[in-house]
């Protein structure tokens, strides 16, 4: 089901665990879904005084795909600046780990999404403007957030006992 | 370069190498005596020689007699067939009851006959996954036709008790329809007590693709697959003669070794059990006692379940898991959510199924890697265990 790429990744993950005192930390992901990432960054003029992401690392919790995407996402985001880290889609994680199952598409735009999170934090921290994409993007995110929120509410709520004559949970 | 350490296959659940005399009884069937059941020459007769005495010796085996014994291509087919073949020889709808804790094909079997104008009641099950047979009693109708609950469960292992559940059903005049894909050949069935009966050979060593449905005498199935009239019309097809003679042999020697196999499963599930359970915040979902065998099925806070079957198979150990969460709905498998496994625990469990030929040895490979594998897992995960 996977290439040896995410294998390697999954087996031998880069940047892998908590920060101490990062700049910001993104947070995405629900326990519904059982894909849960933080990714956590360090901001920090680089020698010729242009701020860059100089350090990245993250905690998740999921398949092989969320972790492999997760150590993926944290390569690629090293060193670059706030602009470029922003420009780094789903996409790109996903076609340098050469391919992911595409019922596997949705954790790499987890690990896209925690990354964004973490720059808006950093900036929201700093009160500086927040670039339009960037925006755009948090508000997506927090929005299906509060969406699964909901969703794991009533699906916790629902008493299995009580779903005689529906359909289980499952299908 | 370090050798690779034999690989150690614990997921018999999901399916089972071909046993050798299981094996030496289909090779024949390939080559040289390959004829089509149906024809009149000496390679037809020969062949269909073959499938009557493998259907003897497995109707026999089931405290059947042959002409209740319809072969199909496995236990889906099987299951389709009891429940579809049922509910289309109706004139009008009429009510089903299954439980939450069944195998895809019968839940999907009975949610395609709802547009049809059926109705399906699901029951619920307690939080070791078992059916009370009073909930199935309070849920009969005077229009159910069918009830389908499974002998044991594929993924936790649970027993249910059919032969109560089959008996109050004849009470009633409602036929029961059980799925023994994983307790034929390891637990008893109440024979007695059941109408219609889904299995499969490749559980039990043998080979894929080959199934049969026990139907009692009397009842009339509403065929699936029309064509030349092959089992006695309700099922057409030419016969998977290699296939049949394989499923005779290997229920053949499932009875045969069981009182051995089963006590040395028992045996290693007790002290798996034991030992997984030492490494924190971990549960075992389903039964200790009241469960078949070869099935364990735990569950590790903090982590998933698709990374650690993926950690395992780093060391060489196949296991499964009922947790991964490819499916689009996000939600965890439909058989932990039913048995109330704390969400926080439902992403992260570990099937581990055994067979005839597992070890003690086999055994210890696992718990030596599994700790470490949690931990590593876990060492990832922004859910710290104990914090
Ligand atoms: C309980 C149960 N029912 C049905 C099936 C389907 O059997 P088959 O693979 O023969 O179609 C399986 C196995 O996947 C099973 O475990
Ligand atoms: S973490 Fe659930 S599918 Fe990737």
């Amino acid at each position: 089901m996977y290439n040896e790429k995410v294998v390697e990744h999954f087996r031998q993950p880069h940047n892998m665990g908590k920060m101490s005192e990062p700049s910001a930390v993104g947070r995405v992901g629900n326990m519904l879904c059982g894909d849960v990432m933080w990714f956590y960054i360090r901001v920090e003029p680089d020698a010729g005084g242009r701020e860059i992401i100089s350090d990245v690392s993250w905690e998740t919790f999921g398949c092989t795909a969320a972790i492999a995407t997760s150590s993926m996402m944290s390569d690629l985001a090293k060193g670059k600046t706030l602009d470029e880290a922003i420009a780094i889609t789903n996409r790109d994680v996903a076609d340098k780990l050469g391919g992911l199952p595409a019922v596997k598409m949705h954790c790499s735009a987890l690990a896209a999404d925690a990354l964004n999170e973490a720059i808006h934090d950093y900036l929201t921290k700093q009160a500086r403007p927040i670039p339009q994409a960037l925006a755009v993007r948090h508000e997506r995110i927090q929005k299906e957030m509060a969406s699964l929120e909901e969703r794991y509410k009533a699906f916790l709520s629902k008493d299995p006992k009580a779903q005689q004559g529906e359909a289980p949970a499952c299908s | 370069m370090i050798p690779m350490p034999e690989r150690v296959y614990l997921d018999h659940s999901a399916t089972t190498p071909v046993a050798r005399p299981v094996l030496d009884a289909m090779m024949p069937y390939f080559d040289a005596r390959f004829g089509n059941a149906s024809s009149l020459h000496e390679f037809g007769r020969e062949a269909r020689r073959a499938v009557d005495e493998s259907r003897q010796s497995l109707a026999s085996a089931l405290g059947a007699s042959p002409d209740e014994v319809v072969f199909t291509s496995g236990a889906t087919e099987a299951d389709n067939l009891a429940i579809l073949g049922t509910a289309l020889r109706r004139t009008q709808g009429g009510h089903l009851i299954t439980s939450q804790i069944e195998h895809d094909a019968v839940l999907r079997s009975m949610e395609a006959l709802r547009p049809m104008g059926f109705e399906v009641t699901i029951v619920g099950v307690d939080e070791f996954g078992r059916v009370n047979p009073e909930e199935v009693r309070a849920a009969l109708r005077p229009d159910t036709f069918l009830v389908s609950i499974m002998a044991g469960n594929n993924e936790v292992g649970t027993l249910e008790p059919i032969g109560e559940i089959g008996r109050l059903c004849r009470e009633r005049g409602v036929l029961f329809h059980t799925d023994a894909v994983q307790a034929l050949g390891k637990v008893d069935l109440p024979m007695d007590s059941v109408d219609l009966l889904s299995a499969s050979a490749h559980k039990m060593h043998g080979p894929k693709g080959v199934g049969l449905l026990y139907v009692r005498r009397g009842i009339r199935l509403a065929p699936l697959a029309h064509g030349g009239g092959h089992e006695r019309g309700v099922r057409s097809g030419t016969e998977n003669v290699s296939g049949i003679v394989g499923f005779a042999a290997a229920l053949d020697l499932a009875l045969r070794e069981r009182a051995e196999v089963t006590s040395r499963m028992r045996r290693l599930r007790d002290r798996l059990i034991r030992e997984v359970l030492k490494i924190p915040a971990t549960r075992l979902n389903g039964h200790q006692v009241d469960s078949l065998p070869h099935v364990t099925n735990f569950s590790f806070a903090g982590i998933e379940g698709e990374s650690l079957v993926m950690k395992l198979d780093e060391q060489g150990i196949a296991t499964s898991t009922g947790s991964a969460c490819s499916s689009p709905n996000l939600e965890p498998s439909h058989v932990l959510v039913a048995l109330c496994v704390p969400l926080s625990m439902a992403h992260g469990s570990l099937r581990v199924s055994t067979g005839r030929g597992t070890s003690d040895a086999e055994i210890d490979r696992l718990l030596e890697a599994l700790p470490r594998a949690v931990a590593e897992l876990r060492e990832m995960s922004p859910f710290k265990v104990g914090e």
